[in-house]
C-alpha cells in the first residue's frame, strides 16, 4: 500500500476502534488513537504475516506490548484478514476472543500475551535471538507506550538486545507523552528518549507518529543498521484525530458518551474524506 | 517400585541436569539454554563450550530471561531458562504467568538451588515460597526430582513435553534412590517403600530422608509407606486418595513453606476425597536461621528421626 492508501485504512482503523470502544462500553481509545498509524503501516508496508498461515515460522513477529490498546490491533487483524470483521462486534462480550489485551493461544496474529507493561520488548529479544541462531531473515518489531518505558525490564532488555547486536529488531516507542493517571512529564519523565537508547546502543529514529511518510521511511530496510537494533521513537498525540481527546489525560481509558461518539465519528469522517 | 540398597555415594543433582541438557542438544538443535550470570550455579559451564552461540546469557536480569525464553519459544526454540529458583520464581512470577504459562509457550523453568540449599546465605536465598508462587498458576506443571536418576529423566522428559514446565533442582548431596532404568511419568508418585500403617509422601531432597524414616518406624513394628511425589502439578489424586483409604495417615516432607506447597496440594486433595490424619513438616512460616539446608531441614523436624516421630505421633490419631 502506498501511504496515501495507508491513510486511508487508519482512519478506517480508527473509526471502526472508536465505534468498538463506545458499543462496548469499554476500551483504550485515546491510547489506540495514537498507535493506530503505526499499526496500519506496520501491517499493511511492512511485516510478512499471512493469515491463512499465521504460524509460518518465517513470518515477521509482532508484539503490541502495550496491550491494553488491543482492540486497535484487533480491528487491524480483522482488516488483514485474520478474523472475520464482523467479530469485532463481540469486544469484551462473555467468552470473546477479543479480551480487553491481546491473547495469543485465542486469536490468531497474536505472538504473545501482553497486558502486563514491560513484557514486550524481553519477548522480542528472545524471538530476534532465535532469528539469528537459524540464520533467517525474519524480524521483531515490538510497540511500546512511552509511560511503559518506566517499567526496569524493558531496560534490561534494551540492554540484551544491544550486547546481542539483534539489527533484526525494531522498537517503536508510541510517545503520546501521557499515561494514565497523569502526563509523563508529571509522572516519571524519561523523555528524552533517544539519547538514553542511543547510549545503550541502539540506533533511534525520531519520527511524527502520525505522519505515515516518515513511519514508512522509519520502517523501510535502508533505515537500518548492522550490528544496532533500532528504536524510533514516535512522537503521537493520545487520541489523535479527535479534537476533545487528543492530547488530553482524561481519554486513557474513558468512554464517550453518545453526543461525544457523533462528535468524535464526525470529526473521524471527514478527515477520511 | 523398589528403593535402590542404602547408598553412600551423593549426587548433585545439577551434574545429572547438565549432563542430560549437554547430550540432548547434540540431537536437538533447538535445545538453548538461558541464564542470568549464572553459567557457574546452573553448571551450564559444559553447554556453553559445546554449544557457546546457543547459550543465552542476559546477566543479572530475571525478567528480560524468562521474556527472552518466551521468546526463544516463539522462534520455534526449547529453551532451559536456568536461574536460582528464589530469583527466577520471585523476581520474573509475572514474566512466568503472562509469558509462559498464559501464553503457553514451550519454555523449561529451571529453578537451581531451591528450598534452603543457600541455607547460610539466609532467607533472602531461600527458595521456598516457589511451589506456591508457581503452583497457582495454571498451564505450568512442577517437578521436584528426588535424586541424580530421576533429575536426567525428568529434564529428558521437560525436552519432549510440549509446554510450559517448571523443574525444581537442588545443589544439596542426595544418594541415588531410583534403578538407573527408571522413567519419568508426569503427573505420577512413584510408590519408593510399601506399607500399610501411615504414608510418607516427599520430594525432592526430602524423599531419601523419609525413606530413612520408613526404616527406622519398620524397626519399632509400624509400616510406613513412602511415596517420592515429584510431580506437585499435576498431581497424582489417585495415590494421595489410595494412600489415605488404606493407611489412615499421611506424612508431608518438603523443602518448602508448609504453606501452598507439597503439603498444602496433598491436604486438598485428602480433604475432598477420604479426610484422614496428616501432618505437614516444611517450613512452618517463619524466616529460617543461619545454617546449611541439612541443619535447617533437622531443625524444622525433617531428620529421618524427626519423620518418624512425626508419624509414630500422628498415628495416635487414627481412628
Amino acid at each position: 500500500m502506498d501511504t496515501r492508501d495507508l491513510r486511508v485504512m487508519a482512519n478506517r482503523i480508527r473509526r471502526r476502534d472508536l465505534r468498538a470502544v463506545f458499543e462496548a462500553g469499554a476500551g483504550h481509545v485515546g491510547g489506540e488513537m495514537s498507535v493506530i498509524d503505526i499499526l496500519t503501516a506496520l501491517y499493511f508496508h511492512v511485516l510478512h504475516v499471512d493469515p491463512d498461515k499465521p504460524l509460518d515460522p518465517q513470518r515477521d513477529r509482532f508484539i503490541l506490548s502495550k496491550g491494553h490498546t488491543a482492540c486497535a490491533l484487533y480491528v487491524t487483524l480483522a482488516e488483514k484478514g485474520f478474523l472475520p470483521k464482523e467479530e469485532i462486534e463481540t469486544f469484551l462480550q462473555p467468552h470473546s476472543r477479543l479480551n480487553g489485551h491481546p491473547n495469543r493461544t485465542k486469536l490468531p496474529g497474536v505472538e504473545t500475551n501482553t497486558g502486563p507493561l514491560g513484557h514486550g520488548l524481553p519477548v522480542g529479544v528472545g524471538m530476534a535471538i532465535a532469528a539469528k541462531l537459524d540464520g533467517a531473515t525474519w524480524r521483531t518489531y515490538v510497540v511500546t507506550g512511552d509511560g511503559e518505558m518506566q517499567e526496569g525490564s524493558n531496560w534490561e532488555a534494551i540492554a540484551s538486545a544491544a550486547h546481542y547486536k539483534l539489527d533484526n529488531l525494531t522498537l517503536i516507542i508510541d510517545h503520546n507523552r501521557l499515561q494514565q493517571g497523569a502526563r509523563l512529564a508529571e509522572t516519571n519523565n524519561l523523555a528524552p528518549f533517544a539519547p538514553k537508547l542511543a547510549a545503550f546502543g541502539w540506533d533511534v529514529l525520531e519520527i511524527d507518529g502520525h505522519n505515515m511518510d516518515e513511519i514508512v521511511d522509519a520502517l523501510s530496510p535502508d533505515r537500518r543498521n548492522a550490528g544496532k537494533p533500532l528504536a524510533i521513537v514516535a512522537h503521537t498525540n493520545k487520541g489523535h484525530g479527535i479534537s476533545f481527546m487528543s492530547d488530553n489525560v482524561a481519554w486513557h481509558h474513558k468512554v464517550p458518551s453518545e453526543d461525544q461518539y457523533k462528535q468524535a465519528m464526525a470529526e473521524l469522517e471527514e478527515a477520511a474524506l | 517400585m523398589t528403593a535402590l540398597a542404602k547408598e553412600t555415594k551423593l549426587y548433585d543433582c545439577r551434574d545429572a541436569f547438565s549432563a542430560t541438557l549437554v547430550a540432548m542438544a547434540a540431537n536437538n538443535q533447538a535445545i538453548v539454554a538461558v541464564c542470568n550470570d549464572s553459567v557457574g550455579s546452573s553448571k551450564l559451564d559444559g553447554f556453553r563450550d559445546a554449544y557457546p552461540e546457543r547459550l543465552v546469557n542476559v546477566g543479572i536480569a530475571e525478567q528480560t530471561m524468562v521474556g527472552v525464553g518466551a521468546g526463544l519459544a516463539n522462534g520455534g526454540k526449547i529453551p532451559f531458562v536456568c536461574g536460582a529458583a528464589c530469583f527466577l520464581t520471585g523476581r520474573a512470577l509475572e514474566q512466568i504467568k503472562a509469558d509462559v504459562a498464559y501464553s503457553d509457550t514451550n519454555v523449561k523453568l529451571v529453578g537451581i538451588s531451591s528450598g534452603m540449599a543457600y541455607g547460610n546465605l539466609g532467607p533472602t536465598h531461600h527458595s521456598t515460597e516457589d511451589f506456591a508462587w508457581v503452583r497457582a498458576i495454571p498451564n505450568i506443571a512442577i517437578v521436584a526430582p528426588c535424586d541424580n536418576i530421576e533429575t536426567a529423566a525428568a529434564v529428558a522428559f521437560a525436552a519432549d513435553y510440549d509446554g510450559p514446565i517448571f523443574l525444581r533442582l537442588s545443589r544439596t548431596g542426595v544418594p541415588q534412590l531410583l534403578p538407573d532404568d527408571f522413567e519419568f511419568a508426569l503427573g505420577k508418585a512413584n510408590t519408593i517403600r510399601e506399607g500399610s500403617d501411615v504414608t510418607l509422601i516427599a520430594n525432592g531432597i526430602l524423599t531419601h530422608r523419609a525413606l530413612a524414616a520408613a526404616e527406622s518406624l519398620e524397626a519399632q513394628g509400624v509400616k510406613a509407606r513412602v511415596l517420592n511425589m515429584s510431580s506437585i502439578k499435576p498431581i497424582d489424586e489417585a495415590a494421595i486418595t489410595r494412600a489415605a483409604e488404606e493407611t489412615g495417615a499421611i506424612v508431608t516432607c518438603e523443602e518448602h513453606s508448609i504453606f501452598g506447597g507439597l503439603g498444602s496440594a496433598i491436604a486438598e486433595i485428602v480433604t475432598e476425597t477420604c479426610p484422614v490424619p496428616m501432618k505437614r513438616l516444611g517450613v512452618p512460616g517463619v524466616f529460617p536461621p543461619t545454617g546449611s539446608a541439612e541443619f535447617l531441614l533437622d531443625e524444622f523436624g525433617m531428620s529421618p528421626q524427626g519423620i518418624a516421630d512425626t508419624a509414630l505421633e500422628l498415628l495416635k490419631r487414627k481412628a
